[in-house]
């Protein structure tokens, strides 16, 4: 479930990890919208300072999930209110649907993902 | 690490319950082993009535299957009585000797019917209304058998009499007292009731009392009921005799291992009995003196059981107001609370002996003590939310008998759709919720698919309710028909902010004025927040809460804003936003005009539209374009996007209209200037009128206020959304000054008193008009503080928009770029 997006223009590339943004530049229970060839990915970083990527788009009607209110591991999307798993794109239930999740980490106080 | 260990015995509904409500928080804390008596899964046995009666099926009633108890990997044992518990080994042993260890123990025994004392009570055909197999024998025994003899003419004693009458039998209801359900009825509702029973073929013999049932041979060798003969020495025939005379905690198990029982199990606020390892709920538990012998109380007893179970260590249990229905199909029966009467109570009845309609409400200081409803029970949920409650009933007291719909404020949220407020008529494809598009049929299904017994899960599951909320009593009564008695509304009054507290609102606000808390983080940790960081319903709710509170104190958290006040506009479907810029009182000019067209054109927004509330939409702005967009309109934020003052509308007044009798336009302008930098639990609309023609419509503004010609008359609380609502008259007053001064109290008081969310229609329904009048009007001194405190927190507040574009948030409107 945790498959991620194909995009034409990178299918069969390598996945390299990007430096997307200083960790301290995405606010606490907060997320950044990061634009790439992919499509908008929305990063989160969470209390813990632990950072999520999944793609900017809700699964119910494509809600830019970066807008939405963090908490926990979860982001509430928006538009209407549908919550998504930061760490895996899951919809909680009893909602269904699943938005696809890139990998994100922190290094030297960087934000990479892999992309 | 190890698991704990837990082991409940009883398999009924209250305990199930709790272990469902144990496994969605703490999923892995426990071994769950189970004990029932019974043969069958967890079923409803609510419904025991409908499946005599034939109307439904065992399958239909059940809860929880075998397959669920495999899937959440619990133990069951079937067919498996505990016999004995050894508390110092921490062992219960059952009949067959199976052992189980336990680290916490919970007893969910239920209750044991009462059986008469009287000779005959041991016959072949005596039987009790308590289970399946109660219900089965009784099914097979009308098969056979002619004449029954109910004992007991109580809400069991009559379910079962209708059961057994449908299935073919002659059946006598005998009862002790003078009137049936003479503890949930009063007398004329109850011959009401024992007519339309006649009608449907039963018979009654009352104020009679058993004092023997009489047997004879039977070609089997065994003695068989034959006739129940009475303390007056009359006797009538019968061949099968259910005596539901009454139920008793089943207590033998705890009170034989030694934990304290008197008339149930002992148990304090947390469910925990005298032994600290051991917990009980249901039938089976005393609290505070009462056992409660009906559904709804027990799963709120579950729902705190198996939060300390589940070792969050912050629910109460703190008793219920329980209400009664009677499921007979084709009688409408409802009752609640205290309806005795007696002094200083007063009433107001209803009565058409031809129409068969009867209502009665007993009434005390302005409260709801009790209702009895005969034949129209369409309001009694609604009824018995205002006594849960203690809801002020003064005000609307003319239209009470009549019904939500007759009173026209107070209690939104009651009709459908299409205004349908009768859920037992509707077929299933109508409509119920027009937000969602979801019908009766759906919900029906989820409810019983799913096993759903509350507001909320019915609104997770189905999403009917869970937008504007204007059906929300429809939806209740949905579910009350469709699960019966095991439905009971949730008052308001009790209702914690989310699932992320046991507290309620008005708890999270005295304790953050009293505590002086400042951060959300500190109201988490004083209060003992459930989740590490709240749920976005109640971050933004304790931002709000704060920021009300401690002006120039606590500081905003945007994280715990809804986007639209993070971002100072409002998020459209395709992710982008449109920007409102505030023109006071509808006035502009051709600069601003100008202006507003040439951003338009730079920004190449898609669409301009002019708006209710006399301002101009800009539709369709990128979110990165926002601080630029706001800087070139140099005009201020018109906050469309908040839960703060919108607009205030006004008409032209009297310095162009012919009519008009007073200047609304700079009245609706210094409105405007005084309130448009504040934050409330809601969006707040105004309006001001030149003259009582009333042009600017204030008769459905949160306040709205109309020029006469002696001065002004300031209306409060209407609402021209989801459900209309007519403004109320606050007061008349002479000058503009005024007008702010009793608007802004008005406004600092439900800025201080309302819930996050309440539009002032609800938050003054709830507290009643009167109530407004006493702080706002009569008592001076306090309107003059109120407006102070208003002026004080708003001193020196920006505004957003010019804050925006000199770099603050700068992050929240850059994208980043891989």
């Amino acid at each position: 479930m945790s498959a991620q997006p194909i995009n034409i223009k990178t299918a069969g590339q390598p996945r390299t990890w990007i430096k997307v943004s200083a960790l301290e530049d995405i606010p606490k229970l907060g997320a950044r919208v990061v634009k790439s060839a992919h499509g908008d990915i929305a990063v989160f970083r969470n209390a813990e300072d632990e950072v999520f990527a999944l793609r900017d788009q809700c699964p119910h009607k494509g809600g830019p999930l970066s807008q939405g209110i963090v908490f926990g591991k979860t982001v509430a999307c928006p538009l209407h209110n549908w919550q998504i798993g930061l760490a895996d794109g899951q919809a909680v239930a009893p909602d269904v649907g699943c938005t696809g999740r890139f990998e994100a980490k922190i290094e030297d106080g960087g934000v990479y993902l892999q992309l | 690490m190890q698991k704990m260990k837990l082991v409940m015995v009883g398999n009924g509904m209250a305990g199930v319950r709790t272990l469902e409500e144990l496994i969605k928080i703490s999923p892995d804390l426990y071994d769950i082993t189970v004990f029932g008596a019974e043969p069958n899964a967890n079923y409803n046995r609510i419904l025991l009535s409908p499946v005599l009666a034939g109307e439904m099926t065992i399958k239909d009633i059940m809860l929880n299957d075998v397959d669920w108890y495999a899937q959440n990997n619990i133990k069951l044992h079937l067919n498996k009585k505990i016999v004995r518990i050894d508390r110092a080994g921490r062992k219960v042993i059952a009949e067959d000797g199976t052992t189980e260890e336990y680290d916490r123990l919970l007893l969910a025994t239920g209750s044991n019917p009462f059986i008469l004392p009287v000779q005959g009570k041991e016959l072949d055909g005596v039987l009790t209304y308590r289970d399946i197999g109660d219900t089965d024998a009784m099914i097979a025994a009308a098969a056979k058998y002619k004449h029954a003899v109910v004992i007991g003419g109580g809400l069991l004693g009559l379910e079962a009499a209708n059961g057994l009458k449908l299935r073919g039998m002659d059946v006598t209801v005998v009862h002790i007292m003078p009137w049936l359900m003479d503890r949930q009825l009063d007398k004329t509702a109850s011959q009401m009731l024992q007519k339309s029973l006649e009608a449907k073929g039963l018979k009654f013999l009352l104020q009679k009392q058993t004092s023997e049932i009489v047997g004879a041979p039977t070609t089997e060798g065994g003695m068989r009921v034959k006739a129940v003969r009475f303390d007056d020495g009359t006797e009538i025939p019968a061949d099968l005799v259910c005596m539901a005379v009454g139920i008793r905690p089943n207590d033998d198990l705890a009170r034989q291992s030694g934990i304290h029982c008197n008339r149930g199990i002992v148990v304090n606020d947390t469910m925990q009995t005298f032994d600290p390892r051991i917990y009980a709920v249901g039938e089976c538990a005393s609290h505070r003196g009462i056992a409660y012998g009906l559904v709804a109380p027990l799963f709120d007893m579950a729902k705190v059981c198996a939060n300390h179970l589940g070792h969050m260590g912050i629910g109460r249990y703190q008793g219920s107001v329980t209400s009664t229905k009677l499921k007979v199909t084709g009688i409408d029966l409802f009752s609640a609370g205290d309806f005795s009467g007696g002094d200083g109570t007063e009433e107001i009845v209803m009565h058409d002996a031809v129409g068969g309609v009867y209502k009665r409400i007993v009434i005390k200081d302005e409260h709801i003590l009790g209702a009895v409803l005969y034949g129209d029970t369409v309001d009694g949920s609604w009824y018995f939310q205002m006594l849960r409650e203690k809801q002020n009933i003064g005000e609307i007291r003319d239209h009470l008998m009549f019904g939500p719909t007759q009173v026209n404020r107070g209690h939104l949220g009651n009709t459908g759709h299409q205004g349908q407020s009768n859920a037992a008529s509707m077929p299933d494809t109508m409509e119920v919720c027009g937000c969602n598009g979801v019908c009766k049929g759906t919900i029906v299904k989820a409810i019983k698919e799913k096993g759903l017994f509350s507001l909320d899960d019915v609104r997770k599951h189905t999403k009917a309710s869970s937008s504007c909320g204007s059906c929300t009593g429809l939806v209740e009564q949905i579910l009350a028909s469709t699960v019966g008695g095991a439905y009971t509304p949730q008052a308001n009054l009790t209702k914690p902010m989310c699932g992320c507290t046991e507290h309620t609102h008005e708890e999270t606000r005295k304790v953050i004025r009293e505590q002086h808390l400042l951060t959300i983080p500190q109201v988490m940790h004083f209060m003992e927040w459930k989740t590490p960081n709240g749920c976005a319903s109640c971050r933004p709710a304790l931002n709000y809460y704060l920021l009300s509170t401690w002006p120039h104190e606590a500081k905003d958290d945007p994280q715990s804003r809804f986007i639209n006040e993070r971002a100072h506009a409002n998020i459209q479907k395709d992710g982008t936003y449109s920007v409102v810029p505030r023109m006071f009182g509808g006035v502009t000019n051709s600069s601003e005009l100008r202006r507003i067209a040439d951003v338009v054109d730079k920004y190449q927004i898609p669409t301009v539209k002019v708006t209710g509330g006399q301002r101009i939409d800009l539709l369709g702005v990128k979110k990165e374009d926002l601080p630029r967009v706001w800087a070139d309109l140099a005009m201020p934020s018109g906050h469309a996007y908040a839960k703060a003052l919108r607009t205030v509308k006004t008409c032209v007044g009297s310095e162009w209209c012919r009519f008009g009798v007073q200047d609304s336009t700079q009245m609706g302008i210094d409105m405007e200037k005084a309130f448009w930098k504040m934050y409330a639990p809601h969006k707040v609309k105004m309006a001001v009128s030149g003259c009582p023609r009333n042009c600017a419509e204030s008769g459905i503004k949160d306040i709205g206020v109309i020029g006469v010609d002696s001065g002004w008359e300031i209306y409060v609380a209407g609402n021209g959304g989801i459900k209309t609502e007519v403004a109320q008259f606050l007061c008349k007053v002479k000058t503009s000054e005024e007008v702010i001064e009793y608007s802004s109290a008005f406004i600092q008081l439900y800025r201080e008193e309302a819930r996050y969310l309440d539009r002032t229609v609800h938050w003054v329904a709830r507290v009643g008009l009167d109530y407004v009048r006493q702080r706002v009007i009569d008592d001076a001194e306090n309107r003059k503080a109120l407006f102070e405190r208003l002026q004080y927190a708003l001193q020196g507040e920006k505004d957003p928009w010019v804050e925006r574009t000199q770099g603050m948030e700068k992050h929240e409107f850059e994208v980043l770029s891989a």
